[in-house]
């Protein structure tokens, strides 16, 4: 398939002033989803998120028409998030994909945490997360596609199903499905949870901190304290692991902007439940994709040795349940 | 033994990462995460053993029992399950924590969550 002819005849419908498009080029990244970067001939910077032809079905993945759908529904109730242009058409010849504006800034976890040019945005970036997650999870449900629906119990159940299938022993994760099922936190009304907001998937401008959060492949219904947990996760703070909020914020200011935006208190131990989970889940995931080493589908140094991260987590985990305890 | 995966593995692993050809883009990425397999064979050569005759004797002492370590955590894993342990018991606490500060060490000793765990203990 020509991604770039494609955009190119497409480029009358994505704006009014375009003929064309120039400079497409893929970017690295997800292997689930391919994501382009390209130009109107007008000058228009725009992103094309599409799956790849023969792309294995996920279970947890949304069609990308959805996904355009509740990026639209985010930012009918004011959350910063790339403007969907165009959900493309089987005619269009890109197959299932959808045309986004595309942003400035930086989403590389590293430079955000200690580039010297973010030092000032740093500051009060963790309120702003809570802000920005109280208007997404505010987000009426009638205005939403089809999602699926999960809770604390549910996640640990389906994980742990997972980690079973991988035939691996490892007592700190049986510890810590045990006593995160024991912590497991009720569900009350669900709200649209983004899955996946953490450091690296928010992009973010030296001087405009917070313009997009990116990636809603994962995003569902669920309890609200998933995303607020999910971005204090200690594997994507970069190494500064005193700043709890994605490595450049505390707890207490994630928290407060959350509440101040009208998104409720949520008790700081309802988020280190979920970011205990966010470890185990992230722990099964790495043993996963050594089990695509070890079954060789995919036998490459990488898939290997992100087995070894699995040892990440249960430091993490252990340090979790003492704290918890 | 250190498993998922195992030293011979990752030693295998590298076998096929030196035979491509260093002509594509993922190559530099590759050669970073070989680098870093190599260095982390070279503590697992270092540390391994002492590791694991600590793993083992807290095992055995935790369930009091003799066998190997992947016998004994495969014991534990069932005893955690069905609930024959509990997760807080300070003796099962103890030994995950010191099983994870072994292990973090030989896998990747720069994880900043070993400086989490010991400081706010103290």
């Amino acid at each position: 398939m020509d991604i770039a002819a494609a955009l190119a005849r497409l480029a009358p419908r994505l704006s009014v002033s375009a003929t064309s498009a120039r400079n497409a080029h893929r970017l690295s990244g997800g292997a689930s989803l391919e994501t382009w970067a390209f130009d109107l001939d007008d000058g228009t910077p725009l992103i094309l998120r599409r799956r790849p032809d023969n792309a294995p079905p996920r279970d947890t993945a949304q069609p990308l028409a959805h996904e355009a759908a509740l990026i639209r529904a985010a930012a009918a109730t004011g959350a910063p998030v790339p403007v969907v242009v165009h959900v493309c058409e089987p005619s269009d010849g890109l197959g299932e994909a959808y045309v986004m504006g595309r942003l400035e800034g930086e989403t590389l976890g590293k430079r955000i945490v200690r580039g010297a040019a973010f030092e000032t945005v740093r500051q009060g970036l963790a309120h702003r997360c809570g802000q920005v997650l109280a208007r997404i999870h505010a987000t009426p449900p009638e205005t939403l596609p089809a999602l699926t629906t999960s809770d604390a119990l549910g996640e640990l159940a389906r994980y742990e199903a997972i980690y079973r299938q991988t035939e691996a022993w490892r007592p700190t994760f049986e510890a810590a499905f045990r006593q995160l099922e024991r912590l497991a936190p009720r569900s009350d009304q669900p709200v649209l949870v983004h899955g996946d907001f953490r450091n690296g998937n928010l992009m973010i401008h030296p001087t405009g901190g917070l313009v997009g959060v990116l990636d809603w492949e994962l995003a569902h219904l669920g309890d609200p304290a998933e995303d607020l947990g999910w971005i204090c996760v200690n594997s994507w703070r970069f190494g500064q692991w005193r700043k709890p909020v994605g490595g450049f914020g505390d707890y207490q200011a994630l928290l407060d902007g959350y509440a101040e935006a009208g998104g409720g208190e949520i008790p700081l131990s309802r988020l280190q439940f979920w970011q205990a989970l966010g470890s185990l889940k992230w722990g099964v995931m790495c043993l996963m994709m050594y089990a695509s080493f070890a079954t060789g589908a995919d036998p490459s140094i990488e898939r290997a040795m992100i087995g070894r991260r699995v040892s990440e987590t249960e430091i993490d985990l252990v340090h979790l349940l003492e704290v918890m305890a | 033994m250190i498993t998922c995966p195992t030293a011979a593995e990752l030693r295998e692993g590298l076998d096929r990462f030196d035979r491509l050809d260093d002509g594509d883009g993922r190559h530099a990425f590759l050669a970073r995460v070989a680098d870093n397999a190599r260095a982390l064979l070279a503590r697992e050569a270092e540390l391994g053993a002492a590791a694991e005759a600590g793993e083992q004797a807290r095992l055995s002492a935790l369930l009091g029992r003799d066998g190997d370590v992947q016998t004994l955590n495969r014991l534990l894993c069932e005893a955690l399950a069905a609930g024959t342990l509990s997760p807080t018991d300070p003796a099962v606490m103890a030994h995950l924590r010191a099983t994870a500060i072994d292990r973090i060490a030989i896998d990747q000793p720069t994880y900043c969550g070993l400086e989490a765990l010991l400081v706010t203990r103290a």
